[in-house]
């Protein structure tokens, strides 16, 4: 078995990390770097749950391999927040009530952060799209769907 | 009873008190937590539905580097665990035969989870394959095979109800309808997989689980490895969803991970997988429901006879409360003066029936509304104006002495009718095919308050901090529902703080006092009863001090706004931090410990007649819904949701919404989408993609209107919140697919292959 040297960026800090090749981005952040934060649902790529950005992207970490990390540049939920102020979209669904039990939160604002990041005045349409591949089984997504509206509202007066 | 407007923290649109833990990633789930030396358990499961297991050799399992334990069924001794004495049948790992696929049936602790993974492969295990049962109906004929030796006909439970004559209400009645109604196969579909970390040592088991309901495990470990409950301690981390079932009950997992750790002295963890959960976690009856309902001519329910199959599974678990759940609520929320019902629950080599949001309640329920509506359309009546001729109004008895003191069904349901949605439904109707609209509405009744046989009280510690701050130990379980918000709401109002003041403790069963559980919607209503008796045994002990110091009697005490004073004396006042402090450093010192336990609900139950209150009140859901259905392709989307619930007063009101919400939206996953596809006891289907559990493209705007009723029972006139609307919405879906199709389904979930497959024959008959 060839060990594989990988340097990735996380949350704004330079990690180095020696892994096997066949694990997986979301097993190196929860059980290497200890970001529990990011949760594993399903680990098929099916739930969200796992979301996290790449180089600007969303992706489910349980389906991309720690090797393609290399040289990238991630961030998990655990790197919105400024030390204790949240991200405007956290602050949302706090203030919103967007979460239930909580276990596919981290997943969705992650999402959220990909679909604002793309489209900063997202429609009812764009955002129910824009999560379209996170599963809530909590909260039927009305809550969600009108922190997200309240966060891109937050988020465009402070431009 | 306080008036409204003198609430201060009760029924304010406060946010969750766990938002900001839940969106850092800051709270830990069961799977987040990793002890030093951990080893990681797999389990390895059945390859058939139906066998006997002749030999397990775990040898080459045991020789693989870093494996430090494998078991077997027979490690646990013959132990079982049921819902009731009699209905014992449930092994930690399958010790005689296999029951249904993927059963567990043997064990491994290693290093790492590869090695565990691996050395679950080098068991081996000799089966003798048995011919298996998997037709409910099937399952009940003279020579089918025999999921138990022992038991005829594979009959798991049977409950039989009589009240009144049906068969004369039937000669009575101008219309007799007979139909034949189906719930499908469904699951909670909870996104944290059941996990657990476990220790036992010299001081007993600890184990950090994902549970809904952990008194329930503490027991069944307490009894499975014999040991004193003060040996027992299950902390709770954070819950990521529970809905009943599964997670309200132990599984293989948590006794393997608590033997291995004993066998290692090493801390044990587990994970079940998503393919793990869909293929072996409890999972809602399916059930057939063969209903007999006469009516006049006016529209008046004469009578219901409803005849209940349900495929239990492998096992009995909590079986016979579901059946009985099926019946004692038929007779709400419609006056129904004649009522008969035998529920059969049977074994089938299917995975495990058991309890689901909406517990037993959604399958009869459904079947009512429905033939109900067909009766109505029968008779040419309008299907709303029937259920308010029939609809139940406080106070109300019923036949099964079920009582209701608080009622907000008829209110609910004409502020549905006036809507424009409803009123101007004819007018919505499309020119332009293929979509067709649909319009419904329904009417449905929940228990607030479940209980369950034996313990059934909900208990609170409060203890006060010399700075003013609280304390507050609870056993009720937040699984996502909101509880936690709810019970320091009622805390901080009774003893005039701010909900920042109280700090929730999550349950720790060494710490925390014992409580039934987070299940049949009674955490507000029952440990919520116990808090604000709690924090009244609080402010008694505090208005005797402030009382002797300020020479006035306790009775003059308030306590507002942190702070304490006299009635009417503004000079005789300190702040609630004061206090505290005169109460903590007075004369010795006083240490203010506040209790209180639920009480309501504890008259005798006639379980087996079906008689008597199952709640200590019950909550009335009316609900409206919009379909578009596509005729060419039959699929449908739900475009509008408005629930009308009546949960007496709204003590959170977001958090009320939120689970009429939530539980609208599964009950649409089980009406529209969700279903298991079986081939002879295997799951054809065990992710969610296939499973289809909606999405946040296939759900509506959901509105939520609060029908004030002011239950005389609940705290504050509180009720139940999180059930109701999940038994309202298939009816009022399927409605409105008969709206716009004239059509009505009998079967859920009511896909687009059934709808296109109805809408041929629809047209073939016309020709």
């Amino acid at each position: 078995m060839t060990l594989k040297e990988i340097t990735f960026t996380i949350n704004g800090q330079v990690q180095t990390l020696t892994i096997q090749p066949w694990r997986t981005l979301l097993e190196i952040i929860r059980e290497d770097l200890q970001l529990t934060g990011t949760k594993e649902g399903c680990g098929q790529g099916e739930c969200g749950s796992c979301t996290v950005i790449m180089d600007g992207k969303t992706v489910n970490s349980c389906l991309v391999p720690a090797v393609e990390a290399d040289g990238k540049e991630i961030i998990t939920i655990e790197g919105l927040s400024k030390g204790d102020t949240l991200h405007p979209i956290q602050q949302a669904f706090v203030e919103h009530s967007g979460m239930q039990c909580g276990f596919c939160t981290p997943g969705m604002i992650m999402s959220t952060k990909g679909l604002l990041d793309r489209n900063p005045n997202p429609n009812e349409a764009e955002i129910r799209e824009g999560i379209s591949g996170n599963f809530c089984r909590c909260t039927g997504y009305t809550k969600i769907i009108e922190s997200i509206d309240a966060a891109a509202r937050v988020m465009k007066k402070k431009d | 009873m306080k008036k409204e407007h003198e609430y201060s923290v009760i029924g304010k649109r406060i946010p969750r008190i766990d938002g900001r833990v839940k969106v850092t990633g800051e709270a830990k789930y069961a799977a987040d937590y990793a002890l030093p030396g951990m080893l990681w358990c797999k389990i390895l499961r059945s390859p058939f539905a139906h066998a006997r297991i002749k030999h397990i050799d775990t040898s080459r399992a045991a020789k693989l580097p870093g494996v430090k334990a494998v078991i077997t069924g027979k490690d646990f001794y013959g132990w079982r665990w049921g819902w009731m004495p009699k209905t014992r049948d449930e092994a930690p790992l399958a010790d005689d035969k296999v029951r249904y696929l993927a059963e567990a049936v043997a064990a491994v602790a290693a290093v790492d989870e590869d090695t565990a993974e691996e050395a679950t492969e080098l068991i081996q295990v000799e089966y003798e394959e048995l011919p298996g049962v998997f037709d409910p109906e099937e399952t009940m004929k003279e020579g089918a095979p025999k999921v138990y030796d022992h038991i005829p006909n594979n009959l798991s439970w049977e409950f039989h109800m009589d009240f009144g004559d049906v068969e004369k209400a039937f000669r009575e009645s101008d219309l007799v309808r007979e139909d034949r109604f189906e719930t499908g196969r469904v699951i909670t579909g909870y996104l944290e997989p059941p996990a657990a970390v476990a220790l036992w040592d010299s001081s007993g088991i600890t184990i950090w689980a994902a549970k809904q309901s952990p008194y329930f495990v503490y027991r069944h470990l307490a009894a499975c490895f014999n040991l004193p409950l003060n040996k027992i301690r299950i902390i709770q981390p954070f819950i990521g969803g529970g809905f009943g079932g599964t997670k309200n009950d132990s599984l293989a997992g948590d006794f393997c991970a608590c033997l291995m750790s004993r066998m290692t002295r090493k801390p044990v963890k587990f994970v079940y997988s998503m393919e793990e959960v869909l293929m072996t976690c409890r999972r809602r009856h399916n059930m057939i429901i063969l209903n007999k309902m006469g009516m006049k001519k006016d529209g008046t329910i004469t009578g219901m006879h409803s005849r209940v199959i349900a495929d239990g599974g492998g096992h009995t678990a909590i079986g016979p409360l579901t059946m009985y759940l099926t019946g004692f609520m038929s007779t709400l929320p419609y006056k129904l003066p004649n009522f008969k019902h035998d529920a059969f629950r049977v074994f089938t080599n299917n995975p495990i029936g058991a309890a689901m949001r909406g517990h037993g309640v959604t399958h009869t329920r459904f079947a009512a509304e429905i033939q109900m509506e067909m009766m109505a359309e029968e008779l040419g009546l309008d299907p709303v104006e029937v259920r308010l001729k029939n609809a139940v109004t406080a106070p109300h008895t019923t036949i099964n002495k079920v009582t209701v003191d608080s009622c907000g069904l008829t209110e609910g349901l004409q502020t549905l009718r006036d809507r424009p949605e409803w009123r101007s439904k004819d007018n919505k109707k499309s020119t332009h095919d293929p979509i067709s609209h649909g319009v419904g509405i329904s009417g449905t009744a929940y228990l607030s308050g479940a209980r369950q046989r034996g313990h059934q009280s909900c208990a609170a510690v409060i203890r006060l901090c010399e700075d003013g701050t609280i304390d507050y130990l609870t056993g009720a379980t937040d699984c996502g529902q909101g509880s936690d918000t709810v019970l320091v709401q009622i805390i901080a109002e009774e003893l005039g703080l701010q909900v920042e003041d109280i700090d929730i403790k999550r349950v720790d069963t060494a710490l925390t006092p014992c409580d039934a559980g987070s299940y049949g919607s009674r955490v507000t209503v029952l440990a919520g009863e116990a808090a604000q008796k709690a924090a009244q045994d609080v402010k008694r002990q505090l208005a005797e001090i402030a009382a002797r110091n300020w020479k006035v009697s306790p009775e003059e005490i308030a306590f507002r706004n942190n702070r304490v004073y006299v009635e009417g004396s503004p000079d005789l006042a300190m702040s609630f931090e004061q206090m505290a402090k005169v109460a903590s450093y007075s004369g010795s010192g006083a240490v203010i410990l506040g209790r209180g336990y639920s009480q309501y609900g504890i008259e005798e139950l006639d379980f087996d007649r079906g008689e008597g209150n199952g709640g200590t009140a019950y909550s009335f859901t009316s609900q409206l819904s919009e379909v578009d259905v596509d005729t060419e392709t039959g699929f449908v989307k739900c475009t509008n949701m408005v629930i009308a619930h009546d949960c007496g007063k709204p003590l959170s009101p977001v958090n009320v919404e939120a689970q009429n919400q939530g539980a609208a939206v599964q009950g649409l996953g089980q009406a529209m989408y969700e279903v298991f596809k079986m081939d002879k006891g295997k799951t054809l289907n065990p992710n969610l993609v296939d499973y289809k559990m909606p999405l946040s493209m296939d759900t509506p705007k959901i509105e939520i209107i609060d029908i004030i009723t002011d239950d005389p029972h609940g705290p504050y006139g509180a009720k139940e919140a999180s059930e109701g609307a999940i038994v309202s919405t298939p009816p009022s879906i399927i409605s409105a697919i008969h709206d716009a199709t004239g059509i009505w389904f009998k079967e859920q979930p009511v896909t687009p292959e059934k709808i296109v497959m109805a809408l041929k024959d629809k047209q073939m008959n016309k020709k």
